[in-house]
């Protein structure tokens, strides 16, 4: 049975501009929880500009680490935002109403989450303009567009602009609403942002056709990036990075953390929002659906890298494999990852009872993204862990650092504060979509029952 | 020279039969397609109202982009291998393959930044007109359908008549605002 709801547009707007306009105590205290792990983080990265890069546990060759994983990390988390939105966009799919403008919200701030990092991990990064940008106009020196590290920012770059205009674009009707609805500073800020937008016949066809195309734009844009994120390992001669399979099975991956980011996201604002007529057990359903494919998909691309690692027989190769496997900590951290990732959370999803409940999908997507962390941990870290021939001396044990651990919260924390600042301006929900849902609803009579349907153009 | 005020009329509905019939009345008492304005707080289906199709143009933009965003990619490569030649085991100075990252990377962002710019202009916004000139409600916002007249000058009572046989729960009539300039022969 499908959950609809009769929700009035007066009601919508009372819903969901409830938080931007009013602010509950709570807010201030998540505002300086989050504040405290992010000034942690600060204060961490501040230690390693003034300390140098020997508070992090590098060792002679193990020197991308935590804080790379943390980026490829949150580079998969923001795929999965504008991929569900788009590819729901363009399919038209109903129950993508109240998951689109979370989805892409978390994207945005993922990414720019995950593009802090390489920043970060740099140890000064004042001077990666000389790095990425053609800068040096009297000496001639210029970056090396052969690089991975040079296609990344440009793919990275593009992707954050595109995914913000995307959200921007989307928001302008809300911004309208929004403006209508206060007063004082607040409707001077958003009737800023909206533009003048008074919703006539031609703007909101222009709206739809926007959604559409811009959706059909960042897709292979969202492919792009994953793939040139994967390439920085890909392109480079590390065995167990070197692989043709990357691409792909970071993409892939990338989808899978995502989706289940959006999933975990999805009951957090449901249950802080009382959102319970707007994200419904079907949105959850759904997203459980989607994620076994993703999953199950996500699991071939891995025992596919697997596959070809050991059957190549390749010393070098076998070796990693050997490392990831059988050599503490990482033979720990190896099943860890692979329970958490898919053989603990698949189970919970083959069953329409257990989808349909918000706790299990909570948990279960939450467990996806520890697994996806040590997936890309276990990715990045043993290949350059292992002993090389002819290295005379050698420091095998990578450890992380505290600053590491801080780095990481510090990542989460930015994340949460930048949807949590989000939502308190900006209705997380879209308003407009929600109300179009309502204008299209209808039931038809099939047979004996009567069943949901929806007009569509 | 003289000076016109212009003056618009804004009528607020319910449902969207009753602002198709408006419409159609409208248009019956000699008003043209492009003096009369539907305004809703939701997308409603193209048609909905009985309004005249909008034709746009939105669809060549992401082309123009596209362009743009490769020309800057392919001088960028290009611009860069040349200026600091990396001669690496004699192969070529201009390395083809990873060029077409950076090119499709400049290509995409080109398309959507004008897919964007395309979609404000064809728009109309922002529209940074004085509003009092044509009347808005914000009713519209919490779900009533607005007609606005936006030449109504001088037909006042009629276009009022006519919004109201139509079903309107309330018409918002002329605030002056803007001082359209036009030459009186």
């Amino acid at each position: 049975m499908q959950e609809r709801y009769d929700l009035p547009p007066a009601r919508v707007n009372d819903d969901l501009l409830r938080f931007a306009l009013k602010t509950p105590l709570w807010f201030w205290f998540a505002a300086a929880a989050l504040g405290l792990v992010v000034g942690a983080g600060v204060i961490a990265f501040s230690l390693m500009v003034i300390y140098g890069l020997q508070l992090l546990g590098y060792t002679n060759t193990v020197y991308w680490s935590v804080l790379i994983t943390n980026f490829v990390f949150w580079v998969g988390i923001s795929h999965a935002g504008v991929m569900i939105s788009a590819i729901l966009r363009l399919s038209q799919a109903e129950w993508r109403r109240p998951v689109t403008r979370a989805a892409e919200v978390l994207t945005i701030f993922a990414l720019a989450t995950a593009a802090i990092f390489p920043l970060i991990h740099s140890g000064r990064p004042w001077r990666t303009i000389y790095w990425v940008f053609p800068y040096d106009f009297a000496r001639g020196i210029w970056p090396d567009v052969r690089s991975a590290l040079i296609w990344d920012p440009s793919a990275i770059f593009t992707y954050l602009t595109s995914s913000s205009l995307f959200v921007y674009v989307a928001l302008v009707p809300d911004l309208a609403v929004a403006r209508d609805r206060s007063t004082g500073w607040r409707r001077r800020f958003y009737g800023l942002l909206a533009l003048g937008f008074h919703g006539s016949v031609r703007q909101w066809k222009l709206q739809a056709i926007a959604g559409i195309l811009l959706s059909a734009l960042i897709l292979p844009t969202f492919v792009s990036v994953h793939s040139i994120v994967s390439w920085d390992f890909a392109m480079a001669l590390v065995p167990g990075w070197h692989s043709t399979i990357f691409a792909p099975y970071f993409v892939i991956g990338a989808v899978h953390s995502g989706v289940s980011a959006v999933a975990t996201l999805m009951a957090i604002l449901r249950r802080i929002f009382h959102l319970e007529n707007y994200i419904t057990h079907d949105h959850f359903d759904a997203l459980g659906r989607l994620l076994l494919v993703v999953s199950t998909t996500w699991l071939f691309f891995f025992l596919t890298d697997f596959y070809f690692g050991v059957f190549s027989r390749e010393p070098m190769e076998l070796a990693v494999w050997e490392l990831r496997l059988f050599t503490p900590p990482y033979n720990v951290l190896f099943p860890i990852f692979l329970l958490t990732a898919y053989l603990i959370p698949v189970p919970f999803w083959l069953f329409r009872r257990c989808r349909r409940n918000v706790a299990i999908m909570f948990w279960t997507s939450l467990l996806v993204n520890v697994g996806m962390w040590l997936e890309r941990y276990i990715l990045i870290v043993p290949p350059l862990s292992f002993k090389q021939p002819f290295t005379f001396e050698w420091v095998p044990a990578y450890t992380p650092q505290p600053v590491e651990y801080v780095l990481t919260l510090f990542g989460f924390g930015l994340v949460a504060s930048g949807i949590l600042l989000f939502s308190k301006l900006f209705p997380i929900i879209p308003l407009f979509d929600i109300k179009e849902g309502q204008v299209l609803k209808r039931e038809v009579q099939v047979g004996r029952v009567r069943v949901p349907a929806v007009i569509r153009e | 020279m003289a000076q016109m005020v212009r003056e618009a009329v804004l009528g607020l509905f319910r449902e969207p039969e009753a602002v198709a019939r408006a419409l159609d009345g409208l248009r019956a008492a000699g008003f043209a397609g492009h003096e009369l304005k539907v305004l809703s707080g939701a997308p409603y289906p193209e048609g909905a109202f009985g309004e005249e199709p909008e034709r746009h143009r939105l669809y060549v933009f992401p082309f123009i982009g596209a362009a743009c965003g490769f020309s800057v990619g392919l001088l960028l490569t290009v611009g860069t291998q040349l200026s600091y030649p990396l001669a690496t085991g004699g192969k070529p100075i201009l390395s083809i393959p990873p060029m077409i990252n950076v090119m499709y990377e400049g290509t995409m962002l080109g398309a959507i930044l004008f897919t964007v710019l395309g979609i404000l202009f064809e728009s109309r916004l922002p529209d940074l007109r004085d509003w009092r000139s044509e009347p808005y409600d914000p009713r519209i916002s919490e779900g009533y359908l607005g007609v606005v007249v936006t030449r109504a000058e001088g037909r006042v009572a009629a276009v009022d008549r006519t919004l109201r046989d139509a079903g309107a729960v309330d018409v918002v009539l002329p605030t002056r605002g803007h001082e359209d300039t036009e030459t009186r022969r």
